[in-house]
């Protein structure tokens, strides 16, 4: 039952798009506002997508093992959150939640930009339902959650047990609203290439999607992270992995085009820069999701793949980059940008660069492997000492030029008083050196980014004095601004000055190294509704403070699908964690254990807050003063 | 110059597009055909209790030998299991269970639950035998005959089709 009202749903979705891009195509010819029913079907539209939404977590929810997609990713014994997030925990699922996001964008899109052109919103409205039919049309004929499985199984097969988590659950919606969000910028950027809209006020119409669809993707990034941190036992937070990178490729795109938005709007200059950052944003996105979904990439993101699934997405992507660049060139005129050597605008066309150098980074880091492989049969893995090798020392003139660029003036070639920031470098050096004295001292590369990151802290909380003085606070650039800073600090300190150690230990014992000792007190088992856990209790002492940290780091054995994990303690504070995991070791009571002591952790992850969280100002400051 | 440097940009975007596609359709990652007709690599592979080595003298005493590699934590494995049992009865038929990257007690716990259709039983604990097998996922299972010759590669799960087609080799 719950399938056919879902297949029903998802052929009322493709009706509701073609008679909207119909009634839409209609409206262009004659004059007048847009007529009311396009707003009325763009609305049940979404409530429809919606509801068949709802129908697929209701399928989950009662376990309805007679669809493919609820047999494969759930089972009768799971907790009810997990049964609801494993609606988007698969490839059909998470496609529909795209045909969501999709539709509530385009919606969105539609009213809340009334002062713009009529032909623009609707041409805009056009092809963002014409991607909503691509993707509704993979969803029916190749991917659909509401495909019938017979006879049907008794039992399903489960989800994989790291995926059962709370930051997974939420993890994949916040990628997606900003994944799919730049698709309405790709389609506003399309819309006033065809209708020559290139005014600045252009850019109110889609900065505000701009900002939303980057704090969600940020958020999504730093989610993913933390998931990563707590659950994959490595005791890192961000490995390279072609996934993430995929995720990173359309964030440094959006990073670029929000900084040459300011520049469109204030100067009306970059307007085609701002066109191409807008559609290779919404590329990205689709190529990330090409490479996750295709197969071609092994990565433990890899969804189980089949090859049909790629050849409807690369197709999709191809008429998306070759619709795009012919158009483009058609409307390409060559635009003069006469920039004063120090002005504001120079310095976000550098930041610009920048964001590019990262982008073609990463990107060549994530394809190349897959080029040597089709060409020479070469199999070869980019890994983390090629992103390192490259993307930090970068950082370090990336974050000079960030701390500097803010302070330029608009088309003036004038810079106020810059005796003072020899001052602050001077002070920059000063800080790097006294927590080498206290601490311990470290690669020279180290040396300069801790340098550059407090710079960029330091003169970015100056700002603050200062704008206070002329009562003209910029609050979410400063804030976005100098918690980058101090990300890239923490990250650098963080690296320069963890801890790892490995131990065989067994039940009673203690090990000791530099002034912690680790204790094995007991172990306890423990049965819980879907699985069994072994819980070590391990005590940590710090010897030259006296203080005790009790730990409990677990061996969990699954029973749908029998699987086990290793879930990692760990202990958060202020100042550092300390991260344990523990694995038995084959016919012997010695269990292994991996301690490690990170420092200025959960610092990492309210940096990345902070940031958003001005980004986030100027998303309500522009939706104030509109 | 400006419709050179289109030229060239309409250039690239063709060139990454191909280059995907030929990935997709080689699909090497997924697909070792080319291990079919090829003689079965050198190996020698301990047994799952310890006591002896596997080789492929192993395999010239057998008409036909089925090596599959499976794990108790693989839930497709749990799905073709029963058709294992059933090839289990097949006269002229050897199956060699290769366990791949497993833990002992839940390998044994899978086998006295659902049956153990192996005649032979090895363990690969690290997965390194595997990969002279062209094994990137697992259920995988390779069919070989006396000459030692590799007849044919199942990748996933095996399928009654895939157990009407080795019965009707093996017969």
């Amino acid at each position: 039952m719950l399938s056919n009202l879902g297949n029903i749903l998802l052929f009322l979705n493709v009706i509701l798009s073609l008679s909207i891009i119909y009634n839409a195509n209609r409206n262009l010819k004659v004059s007048g506002g847009i007529e009311k029913n396009i707003f009325q079907l763009s609305l049940i539209q979404s409530t429809s997508i919606i509801i068949c939404f709802f129908v697929l977590v209701a399928a989950f929810i009662v376990s309805d093992f007679s669809l493919i997609t609820v047999y494969q990713n759930s089972h009768s014994l799971k907790p009810l959150f997990y049964k609801i997030a494993g609606t988007w925990g698969n490839h059909e699922g998470s496609l529909l939640l795209w045909a969501i996001i999709l539709s509530i964008f385009s919606f969105l899109f539609l009213i809340y930009n009334k002062d713009h052109p009529k032909k623009f919103r609707l041409l805009t409205l056009i092809i963002q339902n014409i991607l909503i039919l691509g993707f509704l049309f993979f969803i029916l004929f190749n991917s659909n959650p509401f495909s019938k499985i017979s006879p049907i199984p008794s039992e399903g097969l489960g989800l994989n047990p790291i995926l059962q988590d709370p930051a997974l659950a939420i993890h994949p919606p916040l990628l997606y609203v900003g994944f799919v969000g730049a698709s309405i910028y790709f389609s506003a950027a399309i819309a006033s290439l065809i209708t020559n809209y290139s005014e600045k006020s252009f850019s109110l119409s889609i900065k505000n999607w701009v900002l939303i669809s980057w704090c969600f993707q940020t958020l999504g990034i730093l989610v993913g992270s933390i998931w990563a941190y707590y659950e994959l036992g490595w005791g890192g937070f961000w490995f390279w992995d072609p996934v993430e990178n995929a995720s990173l490729l359309p964030w440094f795109a959006m990073t670029a085009l929000f900084h040459s938005l300011i520049v469109f709007e204030k100067r009306n200059l970059f307007y085609f820069w701002v066109i191409i950052l807008c559609l290779i944003t919404f590329i990205l996105s689709v190529t990330g999701t090409f490479l996750v979904r295709s197969g071609i990439l092994n990565s433990v993101h890899t969804f189980a793949s089949d090859p049909t699934r790629g050849i409807y997405i690369l197709i999709f992507l191809s008429l998306m980059i070759f619709g795009s660049i012919l158009l483009l060139f058609q409307k390409y005129k060559k635009e003069n940008y006469d920039l004063n050597r120090n002005s504001k605008e120079t310095f976000i066309l550098v930041n610009n660069w920048f964001m590019m150098f990262y982008l073609i980074t990463v990107l060549l880091g994530t394809i190349y492997p897959i080029f040597t492989d089709a060409l020479t049969d070469n199999k070869i893995s980019v890994g983390p000492p090629f992103y390192n090798a490259i993307i930090f020392p970068v950082v370090v003139i990336f974050l000079l030029f960030m701390a500097l660029g803010p302070k330029a003036k608009w088309i003036k070639n004038k810079f106020e008083n810059i005796k003072i920031y020899f001052f602050i470098l001077a002070g920059a050096i000063g800080l790097n050196l006294s927590i080498i004295f206290f601490f311990k001292s470290y690669s020279l590369l180290s040396n300069f980014i801790i340098i550059s990151a407090l710079f960029l802290i330091i003169s970015s909380l100056m700002d603050i004095a200062k704008a206070l003085k002329r009562n003209k606070l910029d609050f979410a650039r400063i804030i976005s601004h100098t918690s980058f800073g101090f990300l890239v600090l923490f990250i650098g300190l963080n690296d320069i000055f963890s801890l790892e150690k490995d131990y065989n230990i067994k039940l009673g014992e203690t090990k000791k190294f530099e002034n912690y000792s680790i204790q094995l007190q007991n172990l306890d088992l423990k049965n819980y509704k879907n699985y069994q856990a072994v819980i070590g209790k391990l005590e940590i002492k710090n010897i030259n403070s006296n203080q005790t940290n009790i730990l409990n780091p677990e061996i969990r054995i699954y029973n749908k699908p029998k699987t086990l994990t290793y879930e990692a303690a760990i202990k958060t504070s202020l100042i550092k964690d300390y991260y344990l995991t523990m694995s038995n070791i084959d016919r012997s009571d010695y269990y292994n254990i991996k301690f490690q002591k990170k420092p200025l952790m959960a610092w990492i992850w309210i940096s990345v807050i902070m940031i958003v969280f001005g980004v986030s100002i100027r998303l309500f400051n522009n939706a104030k003063n509109n | 110059m400006q419709k050179i440097i289109k030229i060239i940009i309409l250039f690239i975007f063709l060139f990454v597009i191909g280059i995907f596609y030929i990935s997709l359709t080689r699909d090497t990652n997924y697909n070792t055909s080319s291990l079919i007709n090829k003689e079965t690599p050198e190996f020698k592979i301990i047994s799952f209790d310890d006591s002896n080595y596997f080789t492929r003298d192993d395999i010239k005493k057998n008409d036909y030998t089925l090596i599959n590699f499976w794990a108790s934590w693989c839930a497709p494995c749990r799905v073709e299991h029963p058709i294992l049992m059933k090839l289990s009865q097949t006269k002229n038929l050897v199956i060699l269970g290769i366990n791949f990257k497993d833990k002992e007690p839940q390998a044994k716990t899978f086998l006295s639950e659902l049956g153990n259709p192996y005649d032979l039983l090895a363990k690969d604990k690290n997965g390194k035998h595997s990969v002279k097998f062209g094994i990137y996922g697992i259920p995988e299972s390779i069919l070989i005959n006396k000459e030692l010759m590799i007849i044919q590669k199942f990748v996933g799960p095996l399928t009654v089709d895939d157990y009407n087609n080795i019965i009707k080799i093996v017969k």
